[in-house]
């Protein structure tokens, strides 16, 4: 879903250079390219399996009540609020591609509250099921659908655990150009690959930043000098329905 | 002195044999309407939602699609097993066959997001997706079964129907697998998750697929006026009977598997006991009205050999598989999905942990019945132009010692 037509930047061109010699490098000392800072892909270079992107959202530092990370999503990529055309569409047949949810542990009586989305899972069981390949991983671990090729069947919205997926129930008008959506097909959370290709951060994470929540933390999980590796390393960080093995690039900490 | 069995095509002239094809060409009428409008508009016009997205269409797809194969039951008995008394049917049984199939996809397909997009599910393939090995295992087994029907109607292909009917067999026990496992293979949802789904299918399908084979022979021999003996009759409601129990069988290993772990008492407890609408489907529509009423019907000394008591529990026997699928399928939607084990949702937003509601739409019914209609019409029109049917199924011409043995 990045946009190629964008005119190609002359310093991502000196990247592809010295990209291309750090390949070179890590093909006789891997170990050299690992420690490179990673880098968002070229505009037109292919995503690369170098990478895996991924999100993790810290549940105690999540604000009870807070909504900053659906609002922006919604803004971002034109859905819920920032729709005003899906208005037929009762509220359960509605998109929905981040929600807050609040959870209390039934023996401790704890309370709990955190963003949930899309998971990105490694082997995603949406993807397994997709009859004609719509449902698809890229190389760097996004889930995304190939609106082109999606027929409607909603098999992957029956097989994910997380309930992530939303079929379009009506004609949708006035889409953002990076988040093309369409009636009679299955959206959800791209973790805002228009963004991520472009060196970005996607909006939720972005706007739970600007609240000073700092609850959520972007970034490649294979670059062990990420933050969000580094994070990871230090205090560890949950699935939700890790019993799956779905190894999700979402992670959590604090549920 | 026995008689010879001979093959003819319905008469048609009668009026009630254009009534039969106006109304079903009505209802399939209605049902192309409603996916106009449902496809125009788009699918907030039905009951289906973002929770419950498996809906009506889907329960009389199903249903179709496993009574497809398991019509092919009875032609395959005759060929594969040798039994005699079942070949004189084998024709319809094979024409029955593909019939529901295309019936069942017709629904499938009409309720798709996109349905245009139908040359895509032809062209794209994820070959880890049992819906795309669907794709391919629904159109081999309407071609195997129509070879397998020209076989044994063609007399210069006569003698190589057996192997036709024996990898059509095989065929059918494979897709019926196929379509059990679209539900076998979901493992983030209670209600499914279990490779018991897909025996069960195919024991589902004997059972379905009887039941609509003995209607489809008794109203097709009543309306024709052609004799039918009990001879053929009460082995097939003897079956029917075996068939009624397997799948009670099933059902019961499938229920206290589910019992008997911790994690899906939540799902049970919700089919069982406090579903509402799922709980009353299940224990009076599927197991009173749809397997114990039949049963004792059809074991009954006095009540088993009468003809509409045999009719009926065949009846008995479809609306009980509608209400079991109905269950499975919105039933297992409509329990939520378990993501915090041990906690309780307080808030969440998007029907996080509530029990989803789904109540069906006059077009998603519209078009299942379609379906329906459009297997049934597709019946009677080929029994009406090619020879489908035995003149007579009388006992003296089926087999006479199949009919002593009864």
């Amino acid at each position: 879903m990045s946009d190629t037509s964008k005119p190609i930047d002359p310093s991502r061109r000196q990247f592809v250079t010295r990209a291309g010699g750090a390949a070179g490098a890590a093909a006789i000392a891997p170990g050299v390219f690992l420690t490179t800072p990673a880098q968002a892909k070229p505009a037109d270079q292919p995503v690369s399996s170098e990478n895996r992107w991924g999100i993790l959202i810290d549940a105690n530092k999540c604000g009870n009540g807070c909504n900053a990370c659906v609002t922006a999503c919604e803004e971002e990529n034109g859905w819920g609020s920032a729709d005003p055309s899906e208005d037929r569409s009762r509220p359960d047949q509605k998109a929905h591609w981040i929600r807050k949810v609040t959870i209390r542990d039934k023996a401790t009586q704890h309370v709990t509250t955190l963003p949930l989305m899309c998971q990105h899972c490694e082997t995603p069981p949406c993807v397994d099921v997709c009859p004609t390949g719509a449902s698809f991983k890229r190389a760097d671990g996004i889930v995304l659908v190939d609106k082109h090729i999606c027929i409607g069947c909603r098999y992957c919205m029956m097989a994910c655990p997380y309930k992530a997926r939303s079929f379009i129930h009506e004609d949708l008008k006035d889409q953002r150009p990076w988040a093309p959506r369409g009636k009679g097909t299955v959206e959800s959370c791209t973790m805002c690959v228009h963004r991520v290709d472009e060196d970005g951060t996607p909006a939720c994470v972005e706007a739970c930043n600007a609240e000073t929540h700092k609850a959520m933390v972007f970034g490649d999980l294979y670059d062990e000098n990420s933050e969000i590796s580094q994070e990871l390393k230090k205090h560890g960080g949950k699935e939700i329905r890790a019993d799956l093995g779905l190894n999700t690039g979402v992670r959590y900490r604090g549920i | 002195m026995k008689q010879v069995l001979n093959y003819r095509e319905t008469e048609g002239k009668s009026t009630g044999f254009w009534i039969l094809l106006g109304g079903l060409g009505a209802l399939i009428g209605l049902a192309l309407g409603s996916v106009l409008y449902m496809e125009h508009e788009g699918h907030y016009v039905t009951g289906m939602n973002n929770q419950i997205v498996w809906g009506m269409p889907h329960v009389f797809a199903i249903f179709l699609i496993v009574a497809a194969s398991g019509a092919l039951n009875v032609a395959s008995i005759g060929t594969v097993f040798g039994k005699s008394l079942y070949k004189p049917l084998g024709r319809l049984s094979a024409l029955l066959a593909i019939a529901l199939l295309i019936g069942g996809l017709m629904i499938l397909v009409l309720d798709l997001g996109h349905p245009d997009r139908l040359i895509v599910a032809m062209t794209y393939y994820n070959f880890k997706s049992i819906f795309a090995w669907n794709i391919i295992l629904y159109n081999g087994f309407i071609a195997i079964t129509a070879v397998y029907l020209w076989f044994m109607m063609e007399r210069k292909m006569n003698k190589y129907y057996p192997v036709a009917g024996f990898f059509a067999f095989i065929w059918r026990l494979i897709l019926t697998t196929g379509t059990g496992s679209i539900f076998g293979f979901l493992v983030a949802r209670q209600a499914y998750d279990a490779a018991l789904l897909a025996p069960m299918f195919v024991i589902m399908s004997f059972a379905y697929g009887l039941a609509v084979f003995i209607l489809v022979l008794m109203a097709g021999y009543a309306w024709t006026g052609r004799p039918l003996g009990d001879a053929v009759l009460f082995r097939l409601k003897n079956l029917l009977g075996v068939f009624i129990a397997s799948v009670f069988y099933f059902v019961v290993v499938y229920h206290l598997t589910n019992l008997y772990a911790t994690e899906h008492h939540g799902v049970e407890r919700f089919i069982l006991m406090d579903g509402g609408i799922y709980t009353k489907l299940f224990w009076i529509v599927q197991i009173l009205l749809g397997t114990l009423l039949p049963l004792a019907m059809i074991y009954h000394p006095t009540i088993g050999k009468s003809r509409p008591a045999i009719a009926t529990a065949a009846a008995l026997v479809i609306i009980g598989g509608f209400a079991q699928l109905y269950v499975l399928l919105i039933g297992g939607q409509a329990y939520p999905l378990v993501l915090f084990p041990g906690h309780e949702i307080v808030s969440g937003g998007f029907f996080e942990g509530q029990i989803n509601e789904y109540s069906p739409s006059i077009w998603e019914i519209s078009l299942g019945v379609g379906g329906v209609a459009l297997s049934l019409i597709m019946v009677t029109i080929a029994v009406r132009v090619l020879k489908f049917l035995p003149t007579s199924l009388e006992d003296s011409v089926v087999d006479p010692h199949a009919a002593k043995a009864d």
